[in-house]
């Protein structure tokens, strides 16, 4: 118990105190609450735009990623867990869609840097072998195709943990339903949409929550795969928390703020998203409700947005 | 008439079932390829790697291991501190939260709920929210380029605590425990003689996530090791993109192989179990 008090409370009570102070420099001296203590704050959200810049830069990937990663992992779910299309393999498929995962993230940032070398790297050549093009591309200098390779990096290590999860959540699911479901005539698109959607919810919620604050804490790959670049494009919080505390001048007090700024949007972000989904729920409830009451011929638009 | 129906869902079902295992083995290419690459170049020289990409092996293995480590980068040194990291980081964890979670489970006291809330909560904080505080409190005590402070903290890890408590929940009888009790079994020995067998197969799974994990682990190695005889094999991978291997491609690769084959090793003896544990984590809410 008191491990936990040492080993999580204090840092992060201590992390928020710095955040208010003016502690920096290698060499320890007094530290000093500062005389308006929310003047890193203040510096960081409206003077600083680099900070401003990861944010977003976060932001950005997170999105890129998350969503087709999400969308992959669903359609392998309804897929691997379809019955009727009783694909063979599975076993096999999960084990090698859940591998990139378990590699060292540097590893496979570094990889990646030289798979897509400039001029000659396996991509410029597969590129030029297809015909695709003639001149060899440096992929690295565009700051979208930059992000869109860390996003892809993200989305290729973590879709096939995201559809394990889910695989496990739809096996939760009571299968009375869909047997009842087969009896009234369904096919395997509405029992997709009406039976697995709503049951793997709060497993969706889960990855969700999960996949987030995991996105915030990016740091590996985009610090090991261009350092931040092109033009800081992938650049994002966490990197800068690090840039701030540990290299240059040293601004604990600085990075400290950062990291509560960054650990209050965890917060905040996480307190949305269970409000939506439960809020969603309710309105879902309704819904069904409304749907028996009235003609079967209202009920088709209504549930079709979850 | 009355079969055609039939006939073109049987073909509609056989179409979606090619389309299925087209696209599953497209992505299984994808998870394959860029390691299968990474494996090849590691045995090609620099000219053969820029004339093109080829998927068979070639040999200059050898020469590309010289190469690499002529230079600073010393994968033995890597492999031990990462080991070393990973190897109490699991123990700690294991241990540890399985104490916790069984201090949860079976004692009622005061604040059990409260602390309960608590764990989750701090499951849900970013690692990088302390980290500045963290490295300060360690740098005050003098504990930087040291390996206690990347392995003590593991003792404090709540989504283990969270997942074994799931599972005590689940798989323990009080009767053992009370008469255990009665046949005179101090607390501690009774944790260690008689819950720990019954947590086995729920600490071993976690024991592999938290040793890949520790293994993976870069933020914190980089920011409390800065000398190079403590580096861990993921700060060595950075030493790879530094400029003394610039020209050595096949080094380059064969480098990352190195830190990649334990991994290999690991997934490929343990994977089902991980497959499993990844849906267990989630499901035993």
């Amino acid at each position: 118990m008191l491990a936990f008090l040492v080993f999580s409370l204090y840092p992060i009570l201590y992390t928020a105190f710095i955040g208010f102070t003016d502690m920096k420099g290698v060499v320890p001296k007094e530290v000093h609450v500062l005389d308006n203590p929310f003047e890193n704050f203040r510096n960081l959200l409206f003077d600083n735009e680099l900070f401003r810049k990861s944010i977003l830069n976060t932001a950005i990937i997170w999105i890129i990623n998350f969503i087709p990663q999400l969308g992959i992992a669903l359609l392998l779910t309804a897929w691997f867990t379809n019955k009727r299309l009783n694909i063979r393999g599975q076993g096999g498929f999960k084990i090698l869609f859940y591998m990139p995962n378990i590699i060292t993230a540097g590893t496979i940032a570094v990889l990646f840097s030289s798979l897509f070398a400039y001029p000659m790297g396996p991509v410029n050549s597969l590129y030029q072998m297809l015909g695709w093009s003639n001149e060899p591309i440096n992929f690295l200098l565009d700051k979208w195709t930059a992000r869109g390779i860390v996003s892809f990096i993200q989305y290729w290590m973590w879709y096939g943990h995201t559809m394990l999860i889910l695989i496990a959540g739809v096996m939760g699911i009571n299968p009375a339903l869909y047997e009842a479901a087969a009896i009234d005539g369904a096919s395997g698109w509405q029992m997709f949409l009406r039976i697995t959607l709503p049951g793997i919810r709060t497993i969706m919620l889960y990855t969700l929550i999960t996949s987030m604050i995991g996105g915030l804490q990016m740091f590996d790959i985009p610090f090991l795969f261009q350092n931040g670049g092109p033009d800081n494009s992938t650049y994002t919080a966490s990197m800068f928390i690090y840039a701030q505390a540990f290299k240059g001048q040293y601004l604990y007090n600085r990075a400290a703020a950062a990291s509560m700024i960054l650990f209050l949007i965890a917060a905040v972000l996480s307190a949305i998203l269970f409000y939506v989904m439960r809020d969603r729920d309710a309105a879902r409830l309704r819904k069904e409700e409304k749907r028996i009451r009235k003609a079967a011929a209202r009920a088709q638009g209504g549930v079709t947005h979850v | 008439m009355y079969n055609t129906p039939k006939q073109s869902s049987r073909f509609g079902l056989q179409f979606n079932r090619t389309i299925v295992y087209i696209v599953c083995v497209f992505l299984s290419l994808l998870s394959i390829m860029p390691f299968w690459i990474m494996f090849v170049n590691a045995t090609r020289s620099t000219p053969e790697i820029q004339s093109g990409i080829s998927l068979l092996p070639s040999g200059h293995l050898m020469r590309n291991l010289d190469v690499l480590l002529g230079k600073s980068f010393d994968p033995i040194t890597g492999f031990m501190n990462s080991f070393i990291i990973s190897a109490g980081t699991t123990i700690c964890a294991i241990y540890f939260s399985s104490l916790t979670a069984y201090a949860l489970v079976v004692y009622n006291w005061k604040f059990r709920q409260p602390f309960f809330t608590f764990i989750i909560l701090i499951m849900l904080i970013p690692a990088q929210a302390s980290a500045v505080g963290f490295y300060q409190f360690m740098y005050q005590l003098g504990w930087t380029n040291n390996h206690l402070p990347l392995i003590l903290p593991a003792i404090a890890s709540p989504a283990i605590v969270f997942f074994m408590r799931q599972y005590l929940l689940g798989a323990l009888n009080f009767e053992i425990v009370e008469s255990a009790r009665v046949d005179g079994s101090g607390e501690f020995a009774t944790f260690n003689r008689i819950i720990i067998p019954i947590m086995l197969p729920a600490m071993a799974t976690q024991a592999i996530f938290v040793f890949v994990g520790s293994w993976n682990n870069l933020f914190m190695p980089l920011i409390l090791l800065t000398q190079k005889e403590n580096y861990t094999l993921p700060i060595m991978v950075n030493l790879l993109k530094g400029d003394i291997y610039k020209t050595e491609y096949g080094s380059i690769y064969l480098g990352l192989s190195m830190t990649a084959i334990p991994l290999f090793v690991i997934y490929f003896f343990l994977s089902r179990y991980i497959i499993e544990g990844v849906a267990l984590g989630s499901v035993k809410e």
